[in-house]
Order: structure tokens, then sequence, then C-alpha cells
């Protein structure tokens, strides 16, 4: 029973009023900011983040986590409506998702998207309630070894799931490390990499960096090409499905939730194979598997339910180890930090309120998203005829005050324009910034564990290999680096990536 | 032009890895690099850019003899030229001018980005921008900027 008074804990933290109000404020502008063409998940929250740091720390997660559930959710929109997915996740939905809207059936889809995406939410979330206490304590057992080489095999899932080139992948983790040492050694006190600027000596900022290479370089990548967008607006007449596709929905649904369940607990970035999983899987269990890519409701039913369950189960690593296992979760630690939260295991032991009112504010969230964004589809979609061009100048306004409401520090600032560069040029080059981003936050973990285990086992590196469950972690990832570079794999990982881009 | 196929993206971003990692590699020269039982302040980022340099290494190496699968595209020039200067502007100016004309002016530079965009909307533009800020950000979530700064002779 002690699962349902902790329950009943959340819940009275989660429904109250002012907690309500800003999970409400933070799916509003989610979807808002995330319905926009070209914006996925990660950038939306990378530009919202900073105006929830006024608030206290759980409200701040609260709407951050509902910024998250919106900013999804408003990607599917628009991968539906306009075939303009915002990240790679909803890149699977787009494909039959925008097939279905040509056809008339938009409503349809929509409704679809949301109604997959409620139902696995739901019990996404009820899995986090049950297994994120457990797996505290185990995870309260790690030490500074078995963390450092959990991280290892974070990075190297990240490089694994990242778009493009392993190599490419590789050297963008390397990078973000590297952004990650910036400031003070913890240890001596040394300045690193600061170019003898004081105002980095606390290290880049987080916000800075996330808002620079995800929300600066994705305007420009878009101000490359200004051309005027198709937006299947006509025929959403119907919202609701009716009987018969509710039939249909329901295998798809059920099956996404499970591999999306399972696959976004695996750190760096679940989600994404999760929604590419599940499309296959309706693909080769479908009995006219060429439906698909024409317009087939399984393949959107699917991949949604199953990136909507990834994207919650991806919490539970955060909040059970502390490790980030994709951008938006890498971005959360950020915002947990800078509220003065160490995340990690004794957050569910310090704190129960904030840690289950997060797990109930992600239900909340998701019941809202339903019963507002269904009625709410025609606002949204007016928003995708505002012209870009009106749009960008705002988002650059809000990312000034944003990014300098962190800590009032002009630096930060001139740090977002060279981020924007910096990630643009990146993205020109076809590096994924995923993997740098997670870089950037493992990395200071990352050396502080490293450092820590070879003090505790007196400078002995076998340390990592003799602890088991070290061992493990560090013999996965190895598999993981094999398997991606061995041919026959690659090829296969290839054809995924560009079947999801089509 | 030379007729071996070879891959331009990736030699760029072979020659970009290969460069950063060698100024954080000189930048990390200048630290205390320690011993693996005790690692200074330089060991780690040694080691990383170390890696970033070889990795930058392979990408170049292997980028000869085959073909660029996705040409470099166009890059957006204007775009850099007002969206990056920006938030610098908003930082130089944001204490000094105070937040309501130090927004009003970036939000205007950044809207000269897009080719699209005429002199009126972008004025009428980053004036809405702008009050909406100051009242959702100023009076509303009681940031502490100072709306009008000491620069300005009111």
């Amino acid at each position: 029973m002690d699962l349902l008074s902790n329950l009943a804990l959340g819940f009275s933290v989660a429904s109250s009023l002012a907690n309500l109000a800003f999970c409400l404020i933070g799916v509003l502008l989610g979807t808002l900011i995330g319905v926009l063409p070209g914006i996925g998940a990660t950038a939306t929250i990378a530009m919202l983040l900073p105006i929830t740091f006024q608030l206290e720390p759980v409200s701040s997660l609260i709407m951050l986590a509902g910024i998250y559930y919106g900013a999804q959710y408003g990607g599917s929109t628009t991968a539906i409506l306009i075939n303009m997915p915002g990240e790679s996740s909803s890149a699977v939905t787009a494909i039959d998702g925008y097939q279905m809207a040509k056809r008339g059936r938009a409503g349809t889809a929509l409704a679809t998207a949301a109604l997959g995406s409620f139902f696995a939410g739901s019990v996404a979330t009820f899995l986090v309630a049950i297994f994120a206490p457990p797996l505290t304590t185990i995870a309260l057992k790690f030490g500074a070894a078995e963390y450092f080489s959990l991280m290892v095999m974070g990075l190297v899932m990240s490089v694994a799931l990242a778009h493009g080139s392993v190599l490419k992948a590789l050297a963008m983790v390397v990078l973000g490390l590297l952004l990650g040492m910036v400031g003070t050694d913890v240890y001596t006190g040394a300045p690193r990499f600061t170019m003898g600027m004081n105002q980095f000596a606390d290290g880049l900022n987080f916000v800075a960096v996330a808002v620079g290479v995800f929300g600066i370089a994705e305007i420009l990548r878009n101000l490359e090409d200004e051309h005027d967008r198709q937006v299947m607006t006509k025929n959403i007449t119907r919202l609701f499905p009716n009987r018969e596709e509710f039939r249909q929905m329901v295998g798809p649904v059920l099956r996404g939730t499970g591999i999306g369940s399972v696959l976004g607990i695996l750190p760096g970035g679940g989600a994404i194979l999760a929604s590419f999983a599940s499309y296959t899987v309706e693909k080769k269990l479908s009995k006219n598997p060429g439906e698909f890519g024409k317009g087939a409701l399984a393949g959107v039913a699917g991949p949604e339910s199953a990136n909507n369950a990834g994207a919650q189960t991806s919490f539970i690593p955060l909040l059970t180890l502390g490790i980030p296992a994709n951008p938006v979760m890498a971005l959360m630690i950020g915002a947990m930090i800078i509220q003065g939260i160490v995340p990690g295991p004794n957050v569910v032991t310090e704190q129960p309120a904030l840690f289950w009112g997060i797990i109930a504010s992600m239900w909340i969230g998701n019941l809202m998203l339903v019963v507002l964004n269904l009625p709410l589809i025609g606002l949204w979609v007016k928003l995708l005829t505002v012209p870009y061009y009106v749009l960008f100048p705002i988002i650059m306004a809000m990312c000034s005050i944003g990014v300098y409401s962190v800590n009032s520090n002009p630096y930060d600032l001139f740090a977002v324009a060279f981020f924007g560069l910096l990630g643009y040029v990146l993205s020109k080059l076809r590096c994924e910034p995923a993997p740098l981003l997670l870089g950037f936050v493992l990395g200071p973990l990352l050396e502080e564990n490293l450092r820590r285990a070879m003090i505790l086992s007196k400078g002995d590196p076998t340390t990592f290999l003799t602890r088991p469950i070290s061992a493990t972690l560090l013999l996965l990832s190895l598999a993981i680096l094999v398997l991606v570079f061995l041919p026959q794999i690659r090829k296969r990982r290839e054809e995924v990536f560009t079947e999801s881009d089509a | 032009m030379s007729t071996k196929p070879k891959d331009q993206t990736d030699i760029a971003a072979g020659l970009f890895f290969m460069t950063l990692g060698g100024f954080f590699g000189w930048q990390a020269l200048q630290m205390e690099i320690g011993t693996s039982l005790r690692m200074g302040p330089g060991y780690f980022p040694m080691v990383l850019s170390g890696l970033l340099f070889i990795l930058g290494a392979v990408i170049l190496f292997k980028a000869f003899g085959r073909a660029d699968d996705e040409p470099f595209g166009r890059i957006a020039w204007r775009g850099i030229l007002f969206i990056l200067p920006a938030p610098i502007f908003f930082g130089l100016t944001v204490r000094g001018l105070g937040f309501v004309p130090a927004l009003f002016i970036t939000t205007l530079i950044a809207s000269q980005a897009s080719v699209r965009m005429r002199p009126l909307p972008a004025l009428i533009l980053a004036i809405i921008v702008t009050i909406m800020s100051t009242l959702i950000f100023s009076y509303g979530l009681g940031l502490p900027f100072r709306r009008f700064g000491p620069w300005l002779p009111v």
C-alpha cells in the first residue's frame, strides 16, 4: 500500500491549484512552441526553460514536464499537418500521418495521436511509479566506478541512436565532454579553458549552450530556404475516430505502449528508437503492409504511443540515477541543478513530495493534453499558418530574455550567439547535436566519478573491470559500439534512419 | 576539380574536429596533468582532446574515395548576420539601456534576418513583443530587470 500512499502524496502536491495552473501553462506553452515547424521538443524546452526558474522547485519541474508533453504533442501535430517533424521521434509519425491528412483524414490522425499518447502516457506513468523506487535502492549501492561505467554506456547509446555517421556522433560526444570541462576544476580550483575570463569560472551556462545549439541553430537552418508551407487544414471536420477506427487502433496502441515503455528506460534516447521499432512491428504484423506509407492508421497510433510511453519512462533513469536518457532529460537535470536539487537516488527519500509530485503531474499533464488540445486543434492549426518571419524574432526575444534571466550574466548571451554559430556549423557538417548536449551535461559528472574511482582504487584502473556491475555495463557499451560498426548492422541502421527521414 | 570522389562535408568535419582537438589539447598542456592515481585538472581534458583529434583524423581519412551523398546546401548568411548579433546586443545593452529599449532593438535586429520582413511590420512586431514581454516578465514574473537604464537621459 506504500505505492498508494505515495501516489496520494504525489497527487496532493500536483493537484494544488498553483501546480495545476503551472502544469496547464506548461502544456499550453509547450504545444504553442512545439507546434511551430522545425522546432522539436528539445528546442522548445531549451527556450522555455528560463521562465520556470523563478518558481519553486516542484512547480518548476511540473511545468517543465508539462512543456515536454505539450511540445511532443505539438510536434506530432506539425508532423501530421505539414510533414515537418521537429524531432526524429515524430519523423515516424509524419510518414503515415501526413498521408492521412492528404486523404482528408487529418482530424482522425490527430485524434488517434492524442488518444494513443494519452493511453501510453497513463500506463507509463504507472510504470514509473512502480519501478522507480526499487531502482533507487539499487542505485544507492552504486559506487563511483559503477556511475562512471553507466554514464559511458549512456553516451555510447546516444551515439548508436544518433542520425548519420557513428564517428561524427562519437566526436560530438567528446566535444560535448570537453565543453563540460570549461570552468573551475572541482579538486584543485584551477581554471580550465576559461580563456582568462572570470565570467566562465562557473562553467558554460547550460541554458546558453542548449538554446544556442538547439534553438538558434534551428532558426538559422530554417532561414536557409524560406518557402511557403502547405498546411493541411481544409479537412479537419471529423475529429473522433469511429468504431471501426477505434478497433484498428487498439492493437497498435497496446503494442506501442509496451515497446515504448521498455525502450524508453534505455539511456541514450530510447524514445526515438521506440517510435521506429513500433512502426516496424506494426508493418510486419499488418495484414496489408502495402498500406503503410500511404496513410495507415496503425502507422500513426503505434509510433505515437511508443513515443509517448518512452518519453515517460525515460524519467526513470533521471529520477533514480540522476542520469539523463536523452537531451530533454539533460535539460531536466540542468533545471534541477539550477533549483538546487542534486538529481539521483537520494531525491526519493529526501524530497518525496517533489518525486511523487512530478510522477503525479505526468498523468495530469497527459490528461490536460487530451482534454484541452482536441478542442483547441483549430487554434494550433491557425498557428501553423503564421509566417515564419513573424515567429522567429519573437523566439529570439524570448531566448534573450530567458538566458539572461538565469544569472543576469551578459556573457551568457555572448555564449548563446557563439553556440548558435557552432551548432549551425556542426549541423551543416551533418553532425547531430543531441550527443553533444548529453556529453556536455555528463562531462563533469563523468570526470568526477572517474577521478574518485581512481582514488578509491589507489590508482588501479582495473577497478572498472573487477566490480561486476561496472564490468557488465562497460561490456555492454563495448558490445553496442562493436554492433554499430558491424557492416551488416550499419547498413540496417542507415536504412532505419533513411526511412524515418523520408 | 579533381576527378577522385571525396566527401567534402566530411573533410570539413574531420578538419574541424581535429582543429578543436588540437586547440583544447594545447590549452590543456598548460594545466597540471597529474598521475592516474591523483589526476590533475589537465588529465581528463588531455585524454579527451587526444580522442577528439584522432576521431577527426579518422573522419577526414574516410572522406576520401567516397562521394558526397548530400550537397552542402545553402548557407543562411543573412540569418547569421542578423540572428547572432541579436542576443549579443541584448547582453551589451540590457544593463545600460534597460530592459525595454534593449529588447525592442534586439527584436528589430532579429527581424531583419528574413528577406520577407518589411520595415513597418518589423517595427510593429518589435513594439508588440516589447510591450508583451515587459508585461509578462517584468511586471508579471517580477524579474529584477531595470526597465530603463542609466544610459538614458530619463
